[in-house]
């Protein structure tokens, strides 16, 4: 997500070349944090794709006798309050957020990407058009650009694509922007350029493997933060629409039975905490594993 | 310090032009005809083209463009099509609100962030850094508004501390009412600041005049506090102008969660009702608020650090 800054150091070069696979798998088996991260992804990853096999009930098969219904051997979660599997809406809800989250980063991962490399590269009235691009983006406060912009595109998961299509690009091109800047300074890039390589060569061969593993690190960073978003805005009726489950519409529902049952809403945000949690975990042992020492 | 300022203050003015001038491209671009969405499907077709007629809609976009330029050089942000009064006197009712949420939860986000970093960066790699980068991260995935619904949970419902939500009635209410949505809009930053702020101190400790003080004998907190945290205040006075775009705009939820009624819920209620001068103008307001307050911390930071001034 775009607008939490954090300082960079300097950023991280491979020197010129890769660095053997077998350096990174080893340190990638003694990285606690990369293994419980991935651990706990891949199990939700399984969880959204096995969906149909593994929820007990359909997610929209309401049992109006049977509402309410707290813990039992049948409804492991109980039943909301149209008599709907909890655990069920729980599972099918996984499978939704995690694919509006990760497909709504791709199109910024990937333009963010490109526009910062080639304004940290060639320089000039290029860069100048996105810094300022990116200037004004930033200033806006994130959610209130967010939900500007699903007012004019319209509610629901086209919304969000549109809005973080717009907005989340910008945090992508700026970081990369920055390491371009400094890889493009270096001497094997100057080696590339004196041997008469075409600049796309040099871009894709020598700077792009340079600069995209600190786009990939903060990838992991920002599904959480969009997933967090997506849940958001469902919590605020703008994002996935009823009856899809969504952990966010399931929230506000449950909210109204604080009182009388707090799992309902209590239960689908445990589900988006260890779901941002797994994920930040597998983007902080990434960055340790990538990072040269 | 003059020079740094005027540049930083022209650099803010075209950001402002830009933020205005998006703000305005992206409700003109809306599909939907306002006048037809206020009037309903019932309305006969003169009806709709008076009333475009009446708010300025039927002329070309340029001189749309020019029409609000000019009104907001006079400060006029337009009407209402709901309410029907001026846009300014809405958000003039509601902004102090949001004001008070704002400075609440910035002043949460420094008491809670400035110790527990400190305390993680002076124990590099022990277990209360651990314990706090590991609080960093589980914070970073908790979404603001299911937090705060959690926070009434137990302090509201269970242990009856402070009022379930509303603003409250007299000074203290109110300020008793801001206690939980400042908490909330708090938490919604303070991982990340605490993730920046410990590297940053981390940064001052392996200074040479940090193993200076040492070598003089110095006691650790007395290293802490004279030396480490008073160069760790400009990241932080940064970080803070860094990240108030991101507050605001949690403010609009938080809002929500505690039914406040600041900008943030006047702008939902605005879009629910396609009120689309209201959300035009609290896009604009908020936008131009966070480009000032960046303005001002960058300042401040300055003032705190003469190196600053001559980047």
């Amino acid at each position: 997500m775009t607008t939490l800054v954090e300082p960079q150091g300097p950023p991280p070069l491979a020197e010129g070349g890769r660095r053997p696979r077998h350096i990174l798998l080893q340190r990638a088996r003694r990285s606690p944090t990369l293994i419980i991260g991935a651990a706990i992804s891949l199990t939700l990853v399984l969880v959204a794709l096995l969906a149909p096999l593994i929820s007990p009930y359909s997610p929209d098969h309401q049992d109006l006798y049977n509402i309410l219904s707290g813990f039992s051997s049948k409804h492991l979660f109980g039943t909301d309050e149209l008599g709907r599997d909890e655990l069920s809406r729980l599972i099918w809800a996984t499978r939704t957020d995690l694919r509006v989250g990760f497909l709504a980063v791709i199109f910024p991962f990937c333009f963010g990407s490109v526009v910062g490399t080639l304004a940290g590269y060639r320089g000039g009235w290029l860069d100048t058009v996105v810094m300022r691009a990116v200037d004004v983006l930033i200033a806006f406060p994130f959610y209130v650009l967010v939900i500007a912009l699903i007012f004019v595109v319209g509610t629901g998961t086209t919304g969000i694509y549109v809005a973080f299509a717009v907005v989340d690009w910008v945090v992508y091109a700026r970081a990369v922007r920055s390491t371009t800047l400094v890889v493009r300074e270096s001497d094997y890039v100057a080696a590339a350029r004196t041997g008469g390589l075409p600049d796309s060569r040099i871009l894709l061969r020598h700077v792009l493997p340079n600069t995209i593993t600190q786009a990939v690190v903060y990838l992991t960073n920002d599904v959480v933060l969009v997933i967090v978003a997506v849940v958001t805005l469902g919590y605020l009726g703008l994002g996935v629409q009823p009856p899809t489950p969504d952990w966010g519409t399931m929230i506000s529902d449950g909210q109204e039975f604080l009182t009388t049952y707090w799992a309902l809403s209590t239960l689908p945000g445990i589900a988006v905490l260890v779901t941002g949690l797994g994920l930040s975990l597998l983007g902080d042992g990434l960055a340790d594993v990538l990072r040269p020492q | 310090m003059l020079r740094y300022a005027a540049r930083r203050v022209a650099a803010a003015v075209l950001v402002v032009f830009g933020v205005t001038l998006a703000t305005f491209l992206l409700m003109h671009l809306e599909p939907g005809d306002p006048a037809r969405a206020v009037l309903g499907i019932h309305a006969t077709p003169s009806a709709v083209a008076a009333l475009r007629r009446e708010w300025g809609l039927s002329s070309s976009l340029p001189a749309q463009l020019g029409h609000f330029l000019s009104q907001l050089v006079r400060g006029d942000l337009g009407q209402s099509y709901i309410y029907g009064v001026s846009v300014s006197s809405l958000i003039g009712a509601r902004i102090g609100e949001t004001a008070a949420l704002v400075a609440v939860a910035t002043a949460f986000a420094v008491i809670i962030t400035v110790p527990l970093s400190a305390l993680a960066a002076s124990r590099q790699n022990g277990w209360a850094d651990h314990v706090v980068r590991a609080v960093s991260v589980v914070g970073l995935a908790l979404p603001a508004f299911w937090f705060g619904i959690v926070l009434i949970e137990v302090f509201a419902v269970h242990l009856h501390l402070v009022p379930v939500g509303g603003a409250g009635s007299g000074l203290g209410g109110h300020l008793e009412a801001l206690v939980l949505p400042g908490l909330t809009a708090s938490f919604a930053m303070a991982p990340i600041l605490v993730r920046s702020l410990r590297v940053g101190m981390l940064e001052v400790m392996d200074a040479d005049f940090i193993a200076v003080a040492r070598a003089k004998g110095l006691g650790d907190t007395r290293v802490l506090f004279a030396h480490v945290a008073r160069n760790a205040l400009v990241p932080t006075v940064t970080l803070l102008g860094l990240n108030i775009a991101y507050l605001i705009g949690s403010t609009v939820i938080v809002e929500q969660v505690f039914n406040l009624n600041g900008l943030g819920s006047l702008l939902l209620s605005s879009i629910l009702n396609r009120d689309f001068p209201v959300v035009q103008a609290i896009t604009l307001v908020l936008g131009t608020a966070v480009v000032f307050l960046n303005l001002a911390t960058d300042l401040f930071a300055a003032r705190l650090d003469p190196r600053i001034r001559l980047r």
